[in-house]
């Protein structure tokens, strides 16, 4: 078979754009070449796009004659869905960032979903493995689109409770069951056997739309606070999906991003879970509401509210100080607040370090980001195994809107939901400080023992006001020494 | 010569295997800090799908395969300029103290701390 030019150019930038993404990946392995990442990623992504309407010189025979439309279609489904994710992309607040990234990923499954209805409906497989990948791709893309379109919901706050049901599993497994079986059904469909009483295309709408609610289905009853795990697993199924469908296309462009993605957020999706100390399958099917109902014996020792400005006066007169930063700070927008506290301590001569929770924020790393954007250099930023054993030897430990991710009872009390699970030691340090908006319990529904810690002080209150008072407190103690 | 692409079954899997692995490998190496814009960025490596929409909208011969081929399209290229947006701009955040410390740079207010912080001491 003669291949013509066009197809020769596509298989080459298709070819320079599978180097070019996992360059650019490799290069996100360290924040100073991170940004150059991305950019070589990008820059593959667009030749790919580009050189794809090369495809239009060898388009099938029945399609010629709506070339020109399709490729107006194409050029205008391109500006409408490439400009309005860009423009929503550059104005998102960080704090939403989750929630967005879920909304992508959902795109990305959708876009391999309606690539094998496509395939599907033009009858276009050409033998059983082709047929079956189309349908797997398909399930997969189609879960992966309705259930991020859930977790955006969950995160944005419109879903606000779990909703769960009596015999939930048995009726997601019923679900998943008839949707492999129409599947199948498709498939033998598809390789020219006679259903009959039931055409092809209802087939193909039925089999879609149970995909679609299976997604739902399945990511209803997670929890807000799982949801991350679940966002990085549709991640992984979208690369899978997108893998699948690169296989029916004979694209291995699609093949080789596609997949690795999908082996990237799996390794992410482990990652996470481990952080949390429970496994995947822990996340997905057990409700963690219910497991949180423990007792908890008494707790000794009081809670000790004390002012915010004596709190940050005691910090500028400690040689080092650790910041234990939560998804409460952010909620606060207290960021920026913080980082001019800390620079006002560093300025003085505190050492200031910013400890950071596997889990703090509403997905990996987001806390991370949060302090980036407020302008936190990230040699001050520290993870959670190269941090810990600082605190035995630190002065102060500021904790500020966390709450689960300091809670000793994860070391020792063997009953508690979160036993196990790794972190921050806080409490070693000489003293320990927590900002919190009032007496309330953390994500995980249970009561912190460290708060009673006779070397534990709380300072109630919203993140940005009481750091404010901090700031000001010490500024006043410069300006006495002034005058 | 023949540059024409033939996916075979074993062929694929053999693609795949090694994708897994390299994206396992490539992805094992990256530290905690950066897994947010990580997350989005392999979310964005994924919107190459956008490609196989296009390709699949200029081979449809029905209104039906046309309408369903428009969205592969629309949503692949959301996935696509989106990732790339969210993901830029979070890693255009990362500095350090050093590159903080430029006084021509947007962040020099922390560069003035810094330098008063060396007096201090």
């Amino acid at each position: 078979m003669i291949i013509t030019a066009s197809q020769l150019i596509i298989g080459i930038v298709d070819l320079a754009a599978a180097f070019l993404f996992m360059y650019g990946l490799k290069r996100m392995s360290s924040p100073v070449t991170a940004p150059s990442g991305i950019f070589v990623a990008g820059i593959g992504m667009l030749a790919a796009v580009v050189a794809s309407f090369l495809y239009a010189f060898d388009v099938e025979a029945a399609a010629k004659p709506h070339l020109l439309t399709n490729v107006g279609l194409a050029a205008f489904a391109l500006a409408i869905g490439g400009g309005i994710a860009w423009w929503v992309g550059k104005k998102v607040a960080m704090t939403a960032m989750p929630q967005m990234v879920a909304i992508y990923n959902g795109m990305g499954g959708g876009a391999a979903g309606a690539i094998a209805a496509v395939e599907l409906f033009g009858n276009r497989a050409t033998g059983a493995t082709q047929a079956v990948v189309t349908l797997v791709g398909a399930l997969i893309g189609a879960v992966s689109l309705s259930g991020s379109l859930i977790a955006w919901a969950k995160l944005q706050g419109v879903l606000k409770k779990p909703l769960r049901m009596k015999g939930q599993q048995i009726l997601n497994g019923l679900v998943l069951l008839a949707t492999l079986i129409v599947g199948g059904t498709v498939i033998f469909a598809a390789l020219g056997g006679d259903v009959g009483f039931i055409s092809t295309p209802q087939l193909i709408y039925l089999f879609f739309g149970l995909a679609l609610i299976l997604g739902i289905l399945v990511t209803l009853p997670i929890g807000g606070a799982d949801m991350p795990v679940v966002i990085s697993i549709y991640n992984a199924f979208t690369g899978l999906a997108v893998g699948l469908e690169g296989f029916v296309l004979e694209n291995p462009a699609l093949m080789i991003a596609g997949m690795v993605v999908g082996a990237a957020g799996l390794l992410l999706t482990l990652l996470m879970a481990k952080a949390m100390n429970r496994s995947v399958s822990n996340v997905l099917f057990t409700n963690f509401g219910d497991v949180a109902k423990h007792k908890q014996g008494a707790i000794k020792g009081s809670l000790k509210p004390v002012e915010a400005g004596d709190a940050g006066i005691f910090m500028r007169y400690a040689a080092s100080v650790i910041i234990v930063p939560g998804y409460g700070l952010a909620a606060a927008q207290g960021q920026q607040k913080l980082y001019e506290f800390v620079k006002l301590l560093i300025s003085d001569g505190v050492s200031v370090k910013f400890a950071i929770h596997p889990v703090a924020g509403r997905m990996p790393g987001q806390m991370d980001v949060l302090l980036a954007e407020a302008g936190v250099p990230y040699d001050l930023i520290f993870q959670l195994d190269d941090i810990n054993d600082d605190f035995k030897t630190t002065d102060v430990a500021l904790v500020i809107g966390a709450n689960d991710v300091v809670n000793p009872e994860a070391r020792t009390d063997k009953t508690s939901p979160i036993y196990g699970m790794p972190i921050l030691n806080a409490d070693m340090a000489k003293k320990v400080y927590v900002v919190k908006r009032g007496e309330g319990k953390g994500y995980a529904g249970i009561v912190n023992p460290l708060f009673y810690e006779d070397n534990c002080d709380m300072v109630y209150g919203d993140a940005a006001a009481v750091l404010t008072a901090m700031i000001e407190a010490v500024r006043g103690l410069g300006a006495q020494a002034a005058a | 010569m023949d540059f024409q692409i033939h996916i075979t079954g074993f062929m694929a899997v053999y693609i795949f295997m090694l994708a897994a692995f390299a994206g396992w490998v490539i992805i094992g190496h990256v530290p905690a800090i950066l897994h947010t814009p990580l997350m989005s960025g392999s979310n964005f490596v994924h919107g190459i799908v956008v490609v196989g929409g296009i390709f699949a909208l200029l081979n449809a011969s029905t209104a039906l395969e046309q309408t369903i081929g428009f969205f592969a399209v629309l949503l692949g290229a959301g996935n696509a300029a989106g990732g790339y947006a969210v993901t830029h701009r979070m890693l255009a955040m990362f500095q350090t103290s050093e590159t903080t410390a430029k006084p021509k740079h947007r962040h020099a207010e922390s560069g003035h701390a810094t330098a008063n912080a060396a007096k201090a001491r």
